[in-house]
């Protein structure tokens, strides 16, 4: 890591955005006391993870991203276990069930589907009510249905003012999720924020409309605010981009109206984490 | 999504007693259930003993067979437990991130070894319980002190657990998995277990005499079948093994 710097408020769901080997979950086991930091400072509930890790490890939940589970122990048992470690669990049978391992109480975690393995190490994270959850990778391999699940769970989680910290590579995990998004590329954190505003921030959203071709652009412009920009793709395929609002369709529309254009195929594009993602830490693969 | 207070935190270890109380039942409840570990544990020194004290395979010297060979045996059940067994389940335990695991749950690292430690001596109990039985009926006729076995016994098992965890805690649990077995055997074979030292050279007998596994069958021999009172020499043996055991295994474990 590289002079990150990363502040986590109580109580919101943050996620980890980064390409694979971006410093994510280095990051994040520093915060769990596994790794020592070699410089800065690190504070997670306002205890060093390393020297105060007694006082901490009762206070946070962790889900690591190899399941960390003996491939003969049983589902029911491991999470008893883990319960027994604490002092106010969550009632066991409810959080199977919950987690949709009702079923599979006695089978052997070798035996679990990757999904249902899963789900038992998000329940082992959650089973002594931490008021702090790491989840490196919740969703990794989870059909649709169980990551939805996973989702509501987090949601649930927030709800009842537990703070969540998640690594992910879905974008659209984070976009649902998280009310603040970092995204970390070379041990450093090169931008935060939430979703909404990450999508909005620096660049321009487009809007995109079909006319009759060689439209007098200058004309248009002027009509529009200056950071605007306006090119003909094609004949009579047109794009704005800048700060796409309901202003700025009234004027367009209004403008064509004047100009006796009808505008076909309008759409409006908003960029997504992903596009702000890939415009961050490039296109090309990581090791 | 509405706060229903189910995950409302309300954090918290639980009291380090009933922490390592329930991690030794886990440890002993998964090594009981182990058909490998059982075949090392239970069922290997069972038939050697019940096969050498019924067959003139091994000339044990003077006196009854099984009077040589049960010191022997329980020797040689503390170092399937404590050593092979141990070495072998620890060190699959840090491959599979197990170890990792639990290093972030309120149960302190200290915590999970004494946890380990009573499971060892819990299995060690019932290995020692069925191998007596199995002895008694044989024609065993066992004397001394039991306090000084049971101090023989406690020395060995420091010492295999700190041999056991050093190899675990260093090899990949392949490595350990092949090791600790191969060590088993030679120990078994070379270490006055069933095949008494004096039958080797004597300048391989110097050597095999300091192997903690020779000092153990030899201290328990020592009390069981002559009645001595205090085998100083092989206490001192075992303790020397057991302090450079548990220091290197402090200093070189790796946790994952």
């Amino acid at each position: 890591m590289d002079g990150l710097d990363l502040t986590v408020a109580r109580g919101t769901v943050t996620a980890f955005l980064g390409p694979n080997g971006a410093g994510k979950t280095t990051t994040i086991e520093t915060c769990e006391g596994y790794r020592r930091a070699d410089a800065g400072t690190v504070r997670v509930l306002g205890l060093d993870p390393v020297a105060q890790s007694a006082e901490l490890r009762p206070r946070i939940g962790v889900m690591l991203q190899s399941g960390g589970i003996y491939p003969t122990a049983r589902v029911g048992e491991t999470l008893r276990h883990m319960a027994t470690l604490h002092a106010h669990p969550l009632d066991v049978p409810a959080l199977i069930e919950r987690l949709g391992l009702g079923g599979c109480g006695r089978t052997p975690y070798r035996r679990l589907s990757g999904g249902q393995q899963q789900r038992l190490a998000l329940a082992l994270a959650l089973v002594g009510r931490p008021e702090l959850v790491f989840l490196d990778e919740p969703t990794a391999g989870l059909d649709p249905q169980a990551r939805h699940a996973t989702w509501d769970l987090v949601r649930d989680l927030r709800a009842d003012g537990v703070t969540v910290l998640l690594t992910t590579h879905h974008m659209d995990e984070a976009e649902e999720l998280s009310d603040d998004v970092a995204i970390v590329d070379g041990g450093k954190v090169i931008a935060q924020g939430a979703p909404e505003v990450l999508c909005k921030g620096g660049a321009e959203n487009t809007l995109r409309f079909g006319g009759r071709p060689g439209l007098d652009l200058k004309s248009l412009l002027k009509a529009l605010p200056s950071d605007t920009l306006a090119v003909e793709l094609s004949p009579g395929s047109y794009r704005l981009t800048g700060t796409v609002n309901p202003q700025l369709l009234a004027t367009v529309t209004s403008w064509c109206a004047q100009n006796g254009v009808m505008p076909d195929r309008i759409s409006v594009e908003r960029r997504t984490l992903e596009d702000v993602f890939l415009e961050l830490t490039g296109k090309e693969l990581r090791s | 999504m509405s706060a229903t207070g189910t995950y409302a935190p309300a954090p918290g270890g639980a009291p380090l007693s009933r922490m390592v109380r329930a991690q030794a039942a886990l440890e002993t409840r998964t090594q009981l259930r182990n058909g490998e570990q059982l075949l090392l544990t239970v069922v290997i020194p069972t038939l050697l003993l019940v096969l050498f004290s019924a067959v003139d395979i091994v000339d044990t010297g003077a006196g009854s067979r099984v009077d040589f060979l049960a010191p022997g045996i329980l020797a040689l059940a503390v170092l399937s437990t404590a050593f092979t067994g141990q070495a072998i389940s620890t060190g699959f335990e840090r491959r599979y991130g197990v170890l990792k695991r639990l290093g972030s749950s309120p149960l302190p690292r200290w915590g999970l070894m004494t946890a380990k430690t009573c499971s060892v001596l819990v299995i060690e109990v019932l290995q020692v319980a069925l191998l007596t039985v199995v002895a008694l009926a044989l024609g065993w006729s066992p004397h001394g002190n039991p306090a000084t076995v049971a101090l023989l016994l406690l020395l060995g098992t420091a010492t295999f657990s700190g041999l056991g965890l050093l190899m675990a805690g260093t090899l990949k649990a392949e490595a350990t998995l092949a090791a600790a077995n191969l060590v088993f055997i030679l120990l078994l074979v070379g270490g006055g277990v069933i095949v008494p030292l004096d039958k080797f050279p004597g300048a391989a007998q110097s050597v095999l005499h300091l192997l903690p596994i020779s000092a153990l069958s030899d201290g328990l021999r020592d009390v069981l079948q002559h009645g001595a009172g205090f085998p100083w020499g092989d206490l001192g043996i075992l303790a020397v093994w057991s302090v450079l055991g548990l220091t290197a295994a402090a200093r070189f474990f790796k946790w994952e």
